[in-house]
């Protein structure tokens, strides 16, 4: 590390409060925190910290709280302290710059400029408490055709759907990038809320396997675990084209998080960095992705859908107006907000649009071209509330894909270190004394109060519209009004300036 | 059983496939139908005339001979079991094969190989009697490719042979380096195939082409390695 690079917080001990009992050292797996025996006293190394709060949490006394450092640079407006250290870091390594989760930068959030319906007098508000609610939804073609066998009964020509109890499902996530019991309480909360969790590209680990009615198994370009039982064991099948924190770019898992039963589970060597390219390379066309979507379908007899997933990028709409015609059932489209375990920091921060506008352009171009009941769209990419999710639903997406939000409810708090394999949360390492710390039980239990309760709020701002069934709210614009946006992000959105009537 | 592919669509015939009862089956003047015998497992396929793409995909034990030429993506992600082509396979050969052999008489294209992997004992092999198109084991993770260069004059193989390749081995046989190695492998010259696995998967090679063991046994070969336990490491920094 450059030595021009200074903590960026300080861990604040209160001397008073601090018992000595080293509960902080023996929890972090950064070692900021040891014992000076000369002093007899607790002392920390700033320089190591992440900011993780693992510290704070578990201390008994609450002694501890870690501030960010007023040490600065001459105050530069266009030269920030972290351009400056990202600079520094550079010149020091010679390296691309990596970052793990999100985009933390000030971005427009256009789920923040655009405010619910309500219902006032005319049509009503319902009480989701009283009266039933419909939050449930399918995901899949809507295009089966009515067919009578020679007795006049009706033929079941239903294509494969997923069902889904709450319009939320967990977005992908590899076992290598999250651990065993980050995996574990996915699939349990899954399981009990009736919806998906999705392994993302790292295969599954065979204990898995019993959750397969609750399971998206995905196939990327490195077809990491990739297999028979793998696809016949899943309620779906997602190929990776894209992800939203890195479009165009591969999967890269450190090879530090490259353990035995990861190393077992892609079937790569130990401790390895694991690459997926860029690319797939039997895809350079739609018909190319249309071989792979069949290639899936006949491998699993038609019985399960099949989705793609994409980046939300420039051309999102003709993309996927082309997905829709490769035989796949359901689009998820990923914005640039979305998460990640590692992505190189200037991807991740300039390249791809937001998820609002890809997705409010995609569902018109498919109305527009008649094809929108070719494929169900499932929108991702810092769906950060039940809020986001009915403008998601309002804009034309059939449901949504929580992935950062559902680290935060298992306990993560967003320290931004994923990639150094060191999670003191036990949720994005595979060092078996941090996985223990996560406990499946309780960390599932977590999952399903916050979709529980995201669900319940839905219900409520759907009653608020009068709207008791949230396919009645499916690219219903009309619910949505914009503040503080332009003409052309009005136009892209397609919903109006908040004040004016149809 | 025989089925008759003609003027059948793929999704007819796989299903055909599919649902035959008999443990042997002979597929007849194939003409380009794609994903045949996609995830199948137990059965053993011949077949005559050309497949299209995707041929053994996700083969999960099953065994194909083809009496012709395969078309792209041959045994793509193929899990266990055995293809014999007895002509050229096309681009993608064993894309991301984890098991299971691959053995081809003529030459094979782009991308053979490519995402090869292997764990303990799935060690997935591909057997190559001419020449190999360029990017031959593209991010190879494990197993083994053989190129055997049959009447091939010059260079087995293409360019940019084992780019990004992080694991298992490739074998050529010629006298000489291909040129364009990238940075990632290292190569060892070798006066005749050592016992094991790779010699009797070129002895199994020749017995199934009927071809002079000698041959192929006792001439030099080169052998790729990747030359770094972490070739990716170097290239990022945390921020």
């Amino acid at each position: 590390m450059s030595m021009y690079i200074q903590p960026e917080y300080e861990v604040i001990r209160n001397e008073q409060r601090c018992i000595n009992c080293r509960a902080c050292e023996r929890q972090c797996a950064n070692e900021v925190h040891f014992f000076d025996p000369k002093t007899g006293k607790m002392n920390t190394d700033d320089a190591k910290c992440v900011n993780c709060h693992r510290c704070v949490c578990i201390c008994p006394t609450h002694a501890l709280k870690i501030v960010r450092s007023d040490d600065t640079y001459k105050v530069n407006a266009n030269w920030s302290k972290q351009t400056i250290n990202e600079v520094y870091k550079q010149a020091d390594s010679g390296g691309v710059l990596l970052s793990s989760m999100g985009n933390p930068n000030p971005l427009v959030s256009f789920w923040d400029k655009m405010l619910i319906n309500a219902s006032q007098v005319t049509n009503p508000p319902i009480d989701p408490l009283r009266e039933p609610m419909e939050t449930q939804v399918c995901l899949g073609k809507r295009t089966a055709k009515i067919e009578r066998d020679a007795s006049g009964k009706l033929k079941n020509t239903l294509l494969p759907h997923l069902e889904l109890k709450v319009p939320i499902m967990f977005s992908a996530m590899s076992y290598g990038s999250i651990s065993y019991n980050a995996h574990a309480s996915l699939a349990r909360a899954a399981q009990e809320l009736g919806t998906y969790y999705n392994t993302g590209e790292g295969g599954l680990h065979k204990d898995f396997y019993k959750y397969g009615k609750n399971t998206i198994v995905q196939v990327a370009s490195g077809r990491f675990g990739v297999f028979k039982d793998y696809l016949e064991n899943a309620a779906a099948i997602e190929i990776k084209m894209g992800q939203g924190a890195k479009p165009g770019i591969g999967g890269h898992l450190p090879g530090t998080k490259i353990s035995s039963d990861v190393a077992e589970t892609r079937m790569i060597p130990e401790g390895v960095d694991a690459i997926s390219p860029a690319p797939h390379h039997d895809i350079y066309s739609i018909e190319d992705l249309r071989q792979l979507v069949y290639s899936l379908k006949e491998t699993t007899s038609y019985k399960k859908p099949i989705i793609v997933k994409i980046a939300a990028v420039h051309n999102v709409a003709a993309i996927a107006s082309g997905v829709a015609r490769s035989g796949a059932d359901i689009i998820a489209i990923d914005g640039y907000c979305g998460g990640t375990g590692a992505a190189p920091t200037r991807i991740r921060d300039n390249v791809g649009i937001p998820i609002e506008l890809a997705l409010a352009a995609v569902d018109q171009r498919l109305r527009e071209e008649g094809i929108r009941d070719e494929i169900s769209i499932v929108a991702s990419g810092s769906v950060r509330s039940s809020s986001d999710v009915v403008k998601a639903i309002a804009l034309g997406a059939d449901a949504c894909y929580i992935g950062t939000a559902a680290l935060l409810a298992m306990g993560c708090h967003l320290c931004r270190a994923c990639q150094q394999g060191k999670c003191n949360w036990g949720i994005a390492t595979q060092r078996p004394d941090l996985v223990k710390r996560l406990n499946p039980e309780t960390a599932s239990k977590n999952l399903v109060n916050l979709v529980t309760a995201w669900d319940r709020e839905i219900q409520e701002m759907m009653g608020g519209m009068g709207i008791n069934s949230i396919e009645a709210l499916r690219g219903n614009r009309l619910m949505l009004r914009g503040i503080g946006l332009t003409d052309t992000e009005l136009k892209v959105l397609g919903i109006r300036y908040a004040g004016e009537s149809i | 059983m025989v089925i008759e592919a003609e003027g059948k669509t793929f999704a007819a015939l796989n299903s055909e496939v599919r649902a035959c009862e008999d443990s042997e089956i002979l597929i007849k003047n194939c003409v380009g139908q794609r994903y045949i015998a996609a995830g199948l497992s137990k059965k053993s396929l011949a077949i005559e005339g050309t497949p299209g793409n995707a041929l053994g995909a996700y083969l999960n034990g099953a065994k194909i001979l083809l009496r012709g030429n395969a078309q792209e993506a041959t045994g793509d992600t193929m899990n266990g079991g055995e293809i014999v082509v007895c002509g050229n396979a096309g681009d993608a050969t064993g894309y991301a094969m984890r098991g299971g052999e691959i053995f081809v008489r003529g030459d094979v294209g782009y991308r053979c190989g490519i995402h090869m992997k292997a764990y303990k004992e799935h060690k997935p092999a591909i057997v190559v009697g001419g020449r190999a198109g360029s990017f031959l084991g593209e991010y190879q993770a494990g197993g083994i490719l053989i190129i055997l260069g049959k009447d091939v004059k010059g260079s087995p193989v293409g360019n940019f042979c084992g780019t990004g390749m992080h694991g298992g081995e490739i074998y050529l046989r010629c006298n000489a380096l291909p040129k364009l190695l990238p940075a990632q492998v290292k190569a060892e010259r070798l006066e005749s195939l050592p016992e094991g696995k790779v010699k009797s998967l070129v002895q199994k090679w020749c017995e199934l082409f009927k071809e002079q063991e000698s041959e192929f046994l006792n001439s030099s070969y080169f052998r790729l390695i990747p030359n770094s336990e972490n070739p990716y490491k170097q290239m990022y920094t945390v921020n």
